[in-house]
């Protein structure tokens, strides 16, 4: 059994509640009391029906507002794979949180209500769920009971969605008709739209292949923490150092040859190691550690690739930012701290060279500085160099945070288009 | 051998667990993990081993203990802290009690559960920990399901919902002034059923009372508690003896046992997955004050 993480995107009038309760409710994910709880709340709030969104909006305040501010996650699992929600909120002022859910998923369900079609809305997600590279995307044309389950109206989605996904890279795109309230392609294929002849949506994330989605192809290994046993009473153990870390891409297998950055030092892999024991390779998402045939220094925030294919030992950083507060607003000269892979860095943007607007995607040359929830392409130079590839290449080296250096908040963050 | 690049959800899981660990302890002056011989902070404690091995665990464990815990969970957890030769820190709420910070409440409806979070806070302060391990899953409970895998907490140690750090990729933002600490949840991820899953894969041992065993107990609210010293017990509240297990572990006022016949993991893995009740649900007499109850009382503080 693996794992596929997915976003949902759309709001509760799009149904993204009932579809999410019916997933979990289906897979048998929901449980008595919680849904005793909620028929409770529903009927004490006077709600005719019960309001599945209760099940998600955990905090006090989504709750008494009727509407969910952040992202929750949520699980469930069918005995062939065990998935992980990231249920984020659809409303523009909550483009962030929509990002943050989208920066991990291997898919994002892009949800449209069937009577009232692509909608500004609509446009946005699958924007942020591009930008953020989701691998598979999946437009989920619900309440199709209202529209008397009609093929033509489902086509005129799916048209239009073609149209504006032409300006967009995607990479896998799926369009699936449903009924979330009924059940219609939900988990069982429905009987209500014969015209039809695709999987349910159940069925699509069950069966989808997505081990291709990682990069196995450029040897990426950030080092993490250097593990030294200085105490230990065992006499082999004197001389141990292994360099701990996350697999960020490629295949480490022991003989290899690999090329420490930023020193340029070439070694070899003499073994490799996960929890104490040998293992014969490692990729991505493995948390292993390496040990050398050379003593090199080696610390934190350095990085280990191979000498024919190495990342980017990059100062000068382009990309799409996305800004995340409401405190101030990013400007050309702004000076930010940058978290990128192991390695923590200051920068200072250099240049704010246009605002998107993420409805139509028009680019605003003019624009002079990005607000909450606003994207742009920025340029950004580093107080010393991080070890980057393009996003479009590597999720993991292609990605930043950005800090306030007064408040230590999460400002923002950056994919990387270019680094030099 | 490997050859298709597949990982299990276990080993996902574990993976994205030991990355958190080996983070906070390359950016924290001061980590500690909390430990309370539950089998959530059980998997927790052997997935630090396994980050930092062949080296010793890079921090100390801390318990709050209510003076109101199960004795096999005490034994437990002092043998386990003895084996990896890690430093243990208790914190006493009784001490908190006896030194006037709190009061006890009266009643029977009285718990310990509420004044952990002075102690726990009071510790955090003495001890000067930047950074703080918790057990928590977000598919406990739903106010968890919304905290980020760093939580920030300021000066007086309050969690603020509406202003999380957004989280993205594997970047967290480790980032803290001089009195503030930062919570970190390594199994947010993982499900009950990983959990067990997971013990039973690795061959971890658990304190007893997680199978099944006869025991005194009466019913409250629809929980079965056990017969012990720090509840005062009502006439309509007779003891009966049944054969039950734990499903989680916590202080012996608000904590209930559900009833079992389960002697292995295995066993106790098929009734879990059978179940139809969450395991707060069934046997967590705090969460029942109101529908914010965990919210409320992580806003203060809490695990």
């Amino acid at each position: 059994m693996d794992i596929l993480r997915f976003a949902t995107a759309g709001s509760v009038d799009d149904g993204k509640s009932t579809l999410i309760g019916r997933l979990l409710f289906d897979s048998k994910a929901i449980f008595e009391d919680q849904l005793a709880a909620v028929e409770r709340t529903s009927r004490d709030r006077g709600e005719e029906v019960t309001n599945l969104a209760l099940l998600t909006d955990g905090l006090r305040a989504e709750r008494e507002q009727g509407i969910t501010i952040d992202v929750a996650y949520r699980y469930f699992a069918t005995p062939r794979r065990k998935f992980i929600i990231a249920d984020t909120p659809g409303h523009i002022q909550y483009t962030r949180n929509m990002v943050t859910g989208a920066s991990t998923a291997d898919l994002a369900i892009i949800l449209v209500d069937a009577r009232n079609g692509l909608t500004e809305q609509s446009r946005r997600h699958a924007f942020l769920a591009t930008l953020l590279r989701v691998p598979h995307l999946v437009l989920a044309v619900n309440k199709m009971d209202l529209v008397g389950f009609d093929q033509q109206v489902y086509e005129q989605i799916c048209d239009d969605f073609c149209g504006f996904a032409a300006k967009l890279e995607i990479g896998d795109l799926t369009f699936i008709p449903i009924s979330a309230l009924l059940g219609d392609n939900v988990v069982e294929r429905s009987a209500n739209m014969p015209w039809y002849d695709g999987p349910s949506l159940l069925h699509h994330l069950e069966h989808l292949h997505i081990a291709s989605d990682r990069n196995l192809i450029d040897v990426r290994f950030p080092v993490q923490y250097v593990i030294r046993p200085h105490a230990s009473s065992d006499p082999e153990l004197h001389d141990y150092r292994g360099y701990a870390g996350q697999v960020a891409g490629g295949v480490l297998k022991p003989g290899d040859e690999v090329l420490h950055l930023p020193s340029g030092f070439t070694t070899r892999i003499h073994a490799i190691e996960m929890a104490g024991q040998p293992v014969s390779e490692a990729f991505s998402p493995m948390s292993v550690t390496l040990l050398l045939d050379d003593d090199v220094d080696i610390s934190r925030g350095d990085l280990i690739c191979r000498p024919n294919n190495r990342p980017s030992a990059a100062q000068d950083i382009e990309g799409m930012v996305c800004w995340m507060t409401a405190d101030r607003p990013l400007t050309p000269g702004a000076r930010l701290i940058v978290k990128h892979t192991t390695r923590t860095v200051k920068g200072r943007v250099t240049d704010l060279h246009y605002r998107i607007d993420v409805n139509t995607l028009h680019r605003d040359e003019t624009a002079t500085q990005l607000g909450l929830n606003e994207i742009g392409r920025a340029r950004m130079r580093l107080t010393q160099p991080v070890f980057a590839d393009p996003y479009s290449r590597n999720r993991l080296t292609g990605g930043m945070i950005l800090i306030d250096e007064a408040t230590n908040s999460t400002v923002g963050t950056l994919v990387i288009t270019e680094a030099r | 051998m490997r050859s298709d690049y597949l990982l299990s959800q276990l080993d996902v899981l574990e993976a994205e667990s030991i990355h958190i660990m080996r983070e906070v302890a390359a950016e924290f002056e001061r980590p500690a993990l909390l430990f309370s011989g539950g089998k959530d902070s059980i998997v927790m404690l052997a997935l630090a081993e396994k980050a930092f091995r062949p080296a010793n665990i890079p921090f100390p464990v801390m318990h709050v203990d209510t003076g109101h815990n199960f004795p096999e969970v005490l034994d437990f957890r002092d043998r386990r802290a003895a084996e990896l030769g890690v430093r243990l820190v208790v914190a006493s709420v009784q001490e908190s009690i006896d030194a006037g910070r709190v009061t006890e409440e009266t009643g029977r409806w009285a718990s310990r559960n509420r004044l952990q979070t002075v102690t726990l806070l009071d510790a955090i302060e003495e001890q000067r920990f930047d950074a703080l391990f918790g057990g928590a899953r977000r598919d406990e409970e739903k106010a968890r399901a919304k905290e980020r895998v760093f939580s920030f907490r300021d000066e007086f140690g309050q969690w603020d919902p509406k202003n999380q750090r957004p989280e993205l990729w594997n970047l967290y933002n480790t980032k803290i002034r001089r009195g503030e600490h930062i919570r970190v949840f390594p199994l947010s991820n993982w499900t009950e059923l990983d959990v067990w899953a997971y013990i039973e894969r690795e061959g971890l041992e658990i304190p007893s009372i997680y199978y099944a065993h006869e025991r005194q107990v009466f019913e409250r609210d629809g929980i079965l508690l056990a017969d012990n010293p720090y509840l005062s017990r009502g006439d309509d509240e007779p003891l009966f003896a049944a054969t039950v297990r734990y499903r989680t572990v916590g202080d012996m006022t608000c904590t209930g046992a559900v009833e079992s016949m389960a002697q292995t993991v295995q066993q106790v893995i098929t009734e879990v997955a059978a179940t139809r009740i969450t395991e707060r649900g069934q046997t967590r007499a705090d969460d029942r004050t109101s529908e914010a109850a965990m919210e409320d009382r992580k806003r203060e503080g809490y695990f």
